[in-house]
Order: structure tokens, then C-alpha cells, then sequence
């Protein structure tokens, strides 16, 4: 079997074990305290911020137009796929014109 | 909590799958994109579905390819892709709180498909006030998981044909999709302080540290906000609230 192969493989593992280990540590404990509770009602937003934070920074206007408008959309009561699929559009749409 | 009571396996099976079309559109084009890559950097095909079959996460899909691009050791591709995903310890210490009612192989099934969007989504449910059924899971994880392989091979395979990727937006699709989840989340305890610390913290840590550590270390900062802030109680979910 090839090193590509065995990559894969291990990765593989490792990344099951990243998607189980947090309930396996979690369910060792009886009760959790309301710190650990409070944080882990914050990991949503705190860790899917990362994932677009730096595209962000290093995006132009015309990202941060689609982003905008998402935002508008979404304080306007506009749902989920609404925001997403306008936001997508302006994007698509404004970079025929702009680089 | 709504007229939940009389959801059947198969209602609840074909609620998830409706959830899943808005994920696909977001993430098909990054599977797309993960097949290109892969082939630019001598991956076969069936490298690249290998790949996306087993590891299953995208990000760490595109780093592992981009050193294996490169010629790093292997434990440093290896301890790469664990770095890129050591987020989904979180996802499933947070969602895990939920699950747990599931059997013990539904549980082990479910967590191999706890990907960013299925998690989002999850915790999104768990705000509206309904349980999290195995049926609801799976109908909204299994099309995601095949869209995704689906788009991996059309990547790899249609991926040198296409002309300008950037034109199509391709790049940034990810980014506006997980801008607009985190939008949804506006209803949660300290949700504007929370987003704006990660977002500082991994801009920071991107510039200077770099890549994939931006992730752990804006994470960890925005967890840290959020445990040490005084508690509020937190209002519903803003969106689409009780479909059913």
C-alpha cells in the first residue's frame, strides 16, 4: 500500500476520534458546570466565526457587499437560504464586473 | 415546541433531508474544489475519493493535499489534518449533550457524519426547542455525505476544464455560508461578543501564526467569552421557527 494510502487512513482515524473524543470526555463527568455549560453553548458561534473570519479579512468590496447584504436580510427576518442564496448571487453577479 | 409528537422516522427522515439542500449548495462547490486540488497535486481520482470517503472534512481535505503537494513528511500531513479538525471535539462535547438518548451504534454512525454544517443545524434544532432524533440526522447527513463524494469526483475529473473558478465564486461560497449560520445563531447569550473576540482572535492568529492554527486559537477565545460572561437567559431562535 502506497504512503498516499496510509495518510488517508491515519488521517482518517484521527479525524473520527476529533468527531467522537468530545462526548467521550464529556460523558465520563456526572454534572456539568455552569461555565462548561455556558462555553459550550458559545462553541457554535465562536468556532464557525473562524472559518470565514480571515476570508473576510482578506476579501474586497465585493465580499463584503455579500455579506452585507446577508446581513440585512437576516435582521429583517429573512431566512437561512434566503440570506445565503442572495448573498451568493451578489457575489457571482458582481464579480463579472469587478475583479 | 411544536406539533412534534406525531413525527414519524419517515417525516422526521424527509424533514432532514429538506434541511440538506441548502447545505449542499454550499458545500458542493468546496468538494468541487477539493477534487481540483487534489488532481493538481498528483493525487489520482481514487486518491481524492479515497480521501473524501474516509477523512469526510473538507478543510483538512485541502491541507493534507496542499503538503502532500509540497513533499512534507507524512506525520506532519497526518498532524495537519487532526490540527484542522481538533474543532469537532467541541462539536461533540456540545452536541453530545443531546444525543446521548441514541444507542450506542447510531451514536458511533452519527458522530462520523458531525461535520460543521450538520453541527450548526443540530444546535439550531436543539434552540427551537425540539429532540434530536437519529431519523431527522441521518436524512439531513446522508445526502450531504453522497453530494459531497459526488462533488469530489466531478472536481477531480471536470475540475481542469473549468476556466476561471474565481468568476464563479467558488472561493468564497464556504465563507458566506458559514457567515449566514452564525447569523442565525443571533438569539444566543452574548452572541455579538462571542463573534467578535473568535473573529479577532483568528485574524490575529492567521496573520501571525497562520493557518490551520487560526481556527483552535479564535475557537478557544470565543469559548473562554463565552464561559466567563455573566449568564443571560438566552432568547428563541430567530428563524424559521416551528416549520411544522
Amino acid at each position: 500500500m502506497s504512503t498516499t494510502f496510509w495518510i488517508i487512513v491515519v488521517g482518517a482515524i484521527l479525524t473520527y476520534l476529533t468527531r467522537i473524543g468530545g462526548y467521550l470526555v464529556l460523558s465520563r463527568f456526572e454534572r456539568i458546570h455552569p461555565r462548561l455549560e455556558a462555553g459550550l453553548n458559545a462553541v457554535p458561534v465562536a468556532v464557525l466565526t473562524t472559518l470565514f473570519a480571515p476570508a473576510v479579512m482578506e476579501g474586497g468590496p465585493v465580499e463584503w457587499l455579500a455579506l452585507a447584504a446577508a446581513t440585512v436580510i437576516a435582521f429583517s427576518g429573512g431566512s437561512f437560504i434566503v440570506m445565503f442564496l442572495v448573498s451568493a448571487g451578489l457575489l457571482i453577479v458582481l464579480r463579472q464586473f469587478i475583479g | 415546541m411544536s406539533a412534534k409528537l406525531q413525527a414519524t422516522p419517515r417525516s422526521e427522515f424527509l424533514e432532514g433531508a429538506a434541511i440538506s439542500l441548502p447545505i449542499i449548495v454550499g458545500v458542493a462547490p468546496f468538494g468541487a474544489l477539493f477534487g481540483m486540488l487534489a488532481i493538481e497535486n498528483h493525487f489520482s481520482v481514487s486518491e481524492a475519493m479515497f480521501m473524501s470517503v474516509a477523512i469526510y472534512g473538507g478543510a483538512s481535505q485541502m491541507v493534507g493535499v496542499d503538503l502532500f503537494g509540497s513533499k512534507v513528511a507524512p506525520w506532519l500531513i497526518v498532524l495537519s489534518i487532526f490540527a484542522v479538525n481538533f474543532r469537532h471535539v467541541l462539536y461533540s462535547a456540545t452536541i453530545g449533550r443531546h444525543l446521548a438518548r441514541w444507542s450506542l451504534t447510531k451514536q458511533a454512525i452519527g458522530y462520523f457524519f458531525l461535520v460543521d454544517p450538520l453541527f450548526a443545524e443540530s444546535e439550531r434544532r436543539v434552540d427551537r426547542g425540539i429532540r434530536l432524533s437519529f431519523a431527522w440526522y441521518m436524512g439531513m447527513g446522508i445526502p450531504v455525505y453522497i453530494s459531497w463524494l459526488i462533488a469530489t469526483y466531478l472536481g477531480a475529473v471536470f475540475g481542469p476544464l473549468i476556466p476561471d473558478p474565481h468568476a464563479i465564486g467558488i472561493d468564497f461560497l464556504l465563507p458566506i455560508y458559514f457567515f449566514c449560520l452564525v447569523l442565525t445563531f443571533r438569539g444566543r447569550a452574548h452572541w455579538l461578543p462571542v463573534a467578535g473576540v473568535s473573529a479577532l482572535a483568528s485574524m490575529v492568529a492567521y496573520r501571525t501564526i497562520g493557518s490551520p492554527w487560526h481556527v483552535s486559537i479564535g475557537a478557544f477565545a470565543g469559548v473562554l467569552l463565552g464561559a466567563f460572561l455573566p449568564p443571560v437567559p438566552s432568547e428563541p431562535d430567530h428563524s424559521e421557527e416551528g416549520t411544522l
